[in-house]
């Protein structure tokens, strides 16, 4: 497929992903997709908790799969730094892809999964939180 | 920007040679062919001239050269125009698991319709084994259609040994040249080829136009009815601009085959070379055996439509086996058939070469892709576990 099915914004996001990378020492990591489907992404999240709050202070992704794939990684992460964790597991698949001004509809499914790995993230890291209080 | 086509292998551009050809069948001899007046006859003379370009370009007679809207259609009347023809003598039919969909797909619809169809596995080459063809030949096979050359990795099979063995066993063979017809000599008779499909646009020709090659005697019944045209198994207006533009493109293409051989061979073996400089990128597809024009590569931890996009995006246009460029979810049958895990099929890339492409484009392609691989794998979370894992 060519740049032309794409909006202006999933090939902004494709050609200058935004937070691509890890984190080291990351509070909670969450992956999303395999191999055979052909799209992988992997979201790492720095949690600043302040009280009963907490706010995702940093994030960062890495992903294997289409321009849409990569797209919705990036954008997902600029949507939702800064927010609470309860704020940003409101974000859905569909918030992602309008967020980048559509996308094509055959890749509504298999490559917009960007939101599912940020609660994922999000679930690893309030295991861990759990797992610190035993 | 520049603008680098290689994609050859999905279409090419008309020669103007082509196009000046056509023209005048537009306007002012647009007559119908069934015509008997003068616009008629014109047009009847321009289709009988195109005939003969076309049969004498593979050993044929005119009078087994039926012209059809393409491929697919060419290979739709092969497969199911023999299929009818023959269901009372057999209902079994050969086929490779590498072939194209026009074939594929005809085959899923005759095994509803009644048939059984044996697919022949690949080696890790993309080769058919002559044994296996041997071995699938059953009493009740009336046909095995096995493409000349592969459109997505490039392997050339043995066609003419695969002929010598239909033959043997008294059973029709068909192949798909769409992608070597033009750029491989073909000899129908050598070769003991009983059906041949052949496309236009895939030699600088227009889209819209093909051909069937039918060896006289072999029974066909048309899939399509309507009138007399190509002798009732095509029936139809005939396509005048689109025959004389397909006979023109392949009068063009035998003078000057030697000549695209020699120099998209040249440019494709320093492609490969310098696409293989770039660590754990594999070519697939015989080495030897294989299409002028075709490079396929699997570029692992990266997936292919990121590949097609971000050179796309450099100006250069290229295709991919990978499940997105499909439509579906499934990534190329054909690499998977050949035994590429998912990992490589969804990273494949596939650059086809064509007469107009230079040495410049070549070393431009060269120098972008390591910088568009590495700027990929730098996001693959593959990639990076498998660093930390050395």
């Amino acid at each position: 497929m060519s740049a032309a099915m794409y909006s202006q914004k999933v090939i902004d996001h494709f050609s200058n992903p935004r937070n691509v990378g890890t984190i080291e020492n990351a509070d909670g990591v969450g992956e999303i997709g395999n191999v055979t489907c052909g799209d992988i992404m992997r979201i790492y999240i720095k949690v600043d908790k302040n009280g009963d709050e907490e706010r995702i202070d940093d994030i960062r992704f890495q992903t294997f799969g289409c321009g849409a794939a990569v797209a919705t990684s990036s954008i997902v992460t600029e949507m939702v730094k800064g927010m609470t964790l309860d704020e940003s597991l409101k974000v859905t698949n569909k918030d992602v892809a309008e967020a980048l001004g559509g996308l094509p509809p055959v890749k509504m499914h298999c490559s917009n999964l960007a939101a599912d790995a940020l609660k994922a993230a999000i679930k690893d890291y309030r295991e861990r939180q759990e797992k610190d209080k035993e | 920007m520049r603008s680098i086509y290689l994609d050859h292998a999905a279409t090419t551009p008309v020669h103007p040679e082509v196009i000046a050809a056509m023209l005048q069948y537009f306007r002012p001899l647009y007559g119908n062919a069934s015509s008997v007046h003068g616009f008629g006859r014109q047009a009847r003379i321009a289709i009988d001239k195109a005939r003969e370009t076309v049969a004498k370009a593979i050993g044929a007679q005119p009078n087994e050269i039926y012209f059809t809207s393409g491929g697919t259609e060419s290979d739709n009347i092969a497969l199911m125009g023999v299929a009818e023809a023959q269901r009372d003598k057999g209902r079994h039919i050969i086929t490779s698991s590498i072939e194209h969909h026009a074939i594929l797909d005809t085959c899923a619809y005759l095994e509803k319709a009644g048939f059984e169809v044996t697919y022949l596995p690949v080696n890790a080459d993309g080769l058919v084994s002559l044994t296996d063809v041997n071995a699938a030949i059953r009493p009740d096979t009336i046909l095995i259609s096995i493409g000349h050359a592969n459109n997505e990795v490039g392997t050339i099979q043995p066609i003419a040994e695969i002929g010598a063995i239909a033959k043997a066993h008294g059973v029709y063979l068909h192949t798909d040249a769409v992608q070597s017809f033009g750029t491989l000599p073909i000899d129908v008779n050598e070769m003991q080829i009983d059906l041949l499909s052949l496309s236009g646009h895939k030699i600088y020709g227009p889209k819209g136009i093909g051909a069937l090659y039918v060896r006289r005697g072999t029974r066909v019944h048309p899939i399509q009815h309507g009138g007399g045209q190509e002798r009732k198994l095509r029936p139809g207006t005939e396509n005048v601009p689109g025959i004389v533009g397909l006979a023109k493109a392949v009068e063009l293409a035998m003078q000057e085959m030697a000549a695209r051989t020699e120099h998209m061979t040249r440019l494709r073996d320093k492609l490969i070379a310098g696409l293989m400089a770039v660590p754990e990128v594999k070519l697939n597809g015989h080495p030897e055996k294989r299409l002028p024009g075709n490079v396929n590569v699997s570029v692992k931890y990266v997936e292919g439509e990121s590949l097609i996009l971000s050179l796309d995006l450099r100006g250069i246009a290229v295709s991919s086996g990978s499940a997105c460029t499909s439509g579906s979810l499934d990534p190329s049958h054909v690499l998977i058939a050949m035994g590429l895990d998912h990992l490589q099929a969804h990273g494949s890339l596939r650059l086809t070469l064509g007469r107009d492409t230079s040495e410049a484009d070549i070393d431009y392609v060269i120098e972008v892709f390591p910088q568009v691989v590495e700027k990929l794998r730098a996001m693959s979370p593959l990639y990076n576990r498998l660093e930390k894992e050395e």
